[in-house]
């Protein structure tokens, strides 16, 4: 954790005047400090990306892709993972002390965007010392801050690979964000977000919430695959006693729901969907995508997953578009999967090989040193 | 690397930006950096062969070149290669006007349905001649504008592009010594290499 005194300025205009932010690292950083990845997590993901998560007690969220002699080479490159600005585990979010206040923001945390995500991450490298990132790789969410990256920081990024992501937030993704806000608002516990003064949480809006989204990271294929219509007996609770038996799928859900609202926090929920919604690279363009990524020198692998519904391939197309008009160094993978958005998580050879074969490319254009056999 | 790659990569200046239009596996723009140092890209519309390449370090990006060209700005590379892949767009025309548009030298090669092999099977069978280069039969094939070695050089007058080289190949890649006569190609070539510029 680094703790930075003069804080972050955002952009709404408020000043955050503490700025913490929790990470984890792997690998060592080489004598030149040109062998660091970034990898940007996705909307609840955390830092603790290949190694055991301490609140849930589970394997990192990306620990098959990121580790000695994976795709993502922790022999080989220096790999830095950073919770997000507004985010519940360690950097400075709805859930942190207020320095004057002595209390936490809870509701009254400001709202941020990505382009504050990625200065709080700026701030972070700069601190380490580190002048040019050799890539930043992220997922969903964490791919709009890879865009954002070479949108705003190409000269300090030399390789880029944001995967089933979009250079905005579609009237669809905002569409179901604003589902999961409403379930929020809707619980009694939620006490318009002073949960915490009440001793309560949102557990079942937030739980809600979770179930909704869960589903839009599915196809309907994987979900007919993994649960068809089987039933299963449930124990007498309330519910029960009037069903007196529940779908799989849906007993899925609860348990993706109760585990959620343990570990995640409903008002750093709602400031990051909310900093999603506002995402769109081209706004201050005029809607022209093309123009931010004027003269980015970035070298570029947009990947997305044939059965991904809320990063569909279309939008990945608009953005190689954009991507070729400005003249950008960019290649492009629509990887064959019908397990949805969630494809980038999972077992997918193709992925692993894309990321490793794009890393290990920009590697010998960048003049890093091979990795010993 | 085939034969006709070669002549292609022969033809490149080093050091030059390229962009390879049905890539391939990407042997020629590896070739090409690795080689003559070249900023070569490739697009693909074979996701396997788009994975391979990416896989391989080289950048390719999924697509086609009826509808991908437009969306590079004028003058954005040296050269725009187009492998045998002309006769299978949907609007040769418009791939040609685009290519020299993106690029100041387009490189281009077809099969040559000029052929005397050809133009025998069709006078003697009265069929849809089938060859080692016209390999599938014309309901299934994907080359749905077939052109000849005179054929072409008509549309490059009519589109005022100067012919800076061409020659013919035979499908093993070798240069058959047709070159000077473009009557004598059109019977006798397999396959035909251009090096195209805007007049």
């Amino acid at each position: 954790m680094v703790r930075l005194e003069d804080g972050l300025s955002l952009e709404c205009g408020e000043h955050i005047p503490l700025l913490e932010i929790a990470y984890c690292t792997y690998g060592q950083l080489a004598p030149a400090r040109d062998n660091a990845i970034l990898i940007c997590h996705a909307l609840t993901g955390d830092q603790y990306v290949a190694e055991k998560n301490p609140l849930t007690g589970k394997p990192g969220w990306w620990s098959r892709m990121v580790g000695p002699g994976k795709p993502i080479d922790t022999d080989r490159f220096f790999v830095i993972c950073s919770n997000v600005l507004g985010g519940c585990l360690g950097t400075t979010g709805p859930t942190s002390l207020r320095a004057e206040a002595g209390a936490a923001w809870d509701s009254d945390f400001p709202q941020i965007t990505m382009n504050d995500i990625v200065a709080a991450q700026v701030k972070l490298i700069d601190h380490l010392g580190i002048g040019r990132l050799f890539a930043v790789v992220g997922g969903s969410m964490g791919g709009m801050q890879a865009l954002t990256w070479i949108a705003r920081y190409s000269d300090r990024v030399f390789a880029a690979l944001p995967i089933a992501t979009s250079p905005y937030h579609s009237a669809q993704n905002i569409a179901f964000n604003e589902v999961s806000r409403q379930a929020i608002f809707a619980d009694p516990d939620w006490h318009k977000g002073r949960y915490r003064d009440f001793g309560a949480i949102p557990a079942r809006g937030l739980g809600v919430a979770r179930m909704m989204a869960h589903i839009t990271y599915l196809s309907e294929e994987a979900l007919n695959r993994k649960f068809g219509r089987r039933v299963r007996q449930a124990g007498v609770t309330l519910d029960t006693f009037l069903f007196g038996e529940m779908f799989e799928v849906e007993s899925y859900l609860r348990h993706q729901g109760s585990t959620f609202v343990r570990r995640f926090d409903a008002n750093s929920y709602l400031t990051i969907t909310r900093a999603m919604d506002y995402f769109d690279l081209s706004a201050d363009f005029g809607g022209d995508l093309s123009l931010p990524f004027k003269d980015c020198r970035t070298r570029i692998c947009v990947v997305s997953f044939s059965s991904d519904w809320l990063f569909p391939t279309s939008q990945s197309r608009v953005l190689v578009r954009a991507l070729s008009r400005a003249g950008a160094n960019v290649s492009f993978v629509e990887i064959e999967s019908d397990r949805g958005h969630d494809a980038f998580l999972l077992e997918e050879p193709d992925l692993d090989r894309t990321i490793h074969g794009f890393l290990d490319g920009a590697a010998e254009h960048a003049g890093l040193k091979k990795v010993q056999n | 690397m085939r034969v006709d790659q070669q002549i292609i990569a022969e033809m490149i200046t080093p050091g030059s930006r390229v962009l390879d239009v049905g890539s391939g596996d990407g042997t020629l723009i590896d070739y090409l950096y690795r080689t003559r140092k070249c900023d070569a890209r490739g697009i693909e519309l074979n996701m396997q062969s788009v994975t391979q390449s990416v896989a391989h370090g080289l950048p390719v990006v999924h697509g086609d070149a009826d509808h991908d060209l437009a969306h590079y700005p004028d003058d954005t590379f040296d050269f725009v290669v187009l492998q045998r892949t002309l006769q299978a767009v949907e609007r040769p025309q418009e791939v040609l006007r685009q290519m020299l548009r993106i690029g100041r030298h387009a490189i281009v090669s077809f099969p040559n349905f000029g052929h005397w092999r050809l133009r025998l099977q069709l006078l003697t069978t009265g069929r849809m001649p089938m060859t080692q280069v016209w390999s599938t039969p014309w309901h299934q094939t994907p080359n749905i504008h077939p052109c000849t070695i005179r054929d072409f050089v008509v549309l490059c007058e009519e589109e005022n592009y100067t012919i800076r080289q061409w020659l013919a190949v035979d499908e093993d890649g070798a240069k058959a010594p047709w070159r000077r006569s473009v009557r004598w190609a059109n019977l006798f070539g397999e396959q035909a290499l251009f090096l195209l510029s805007r007049s």
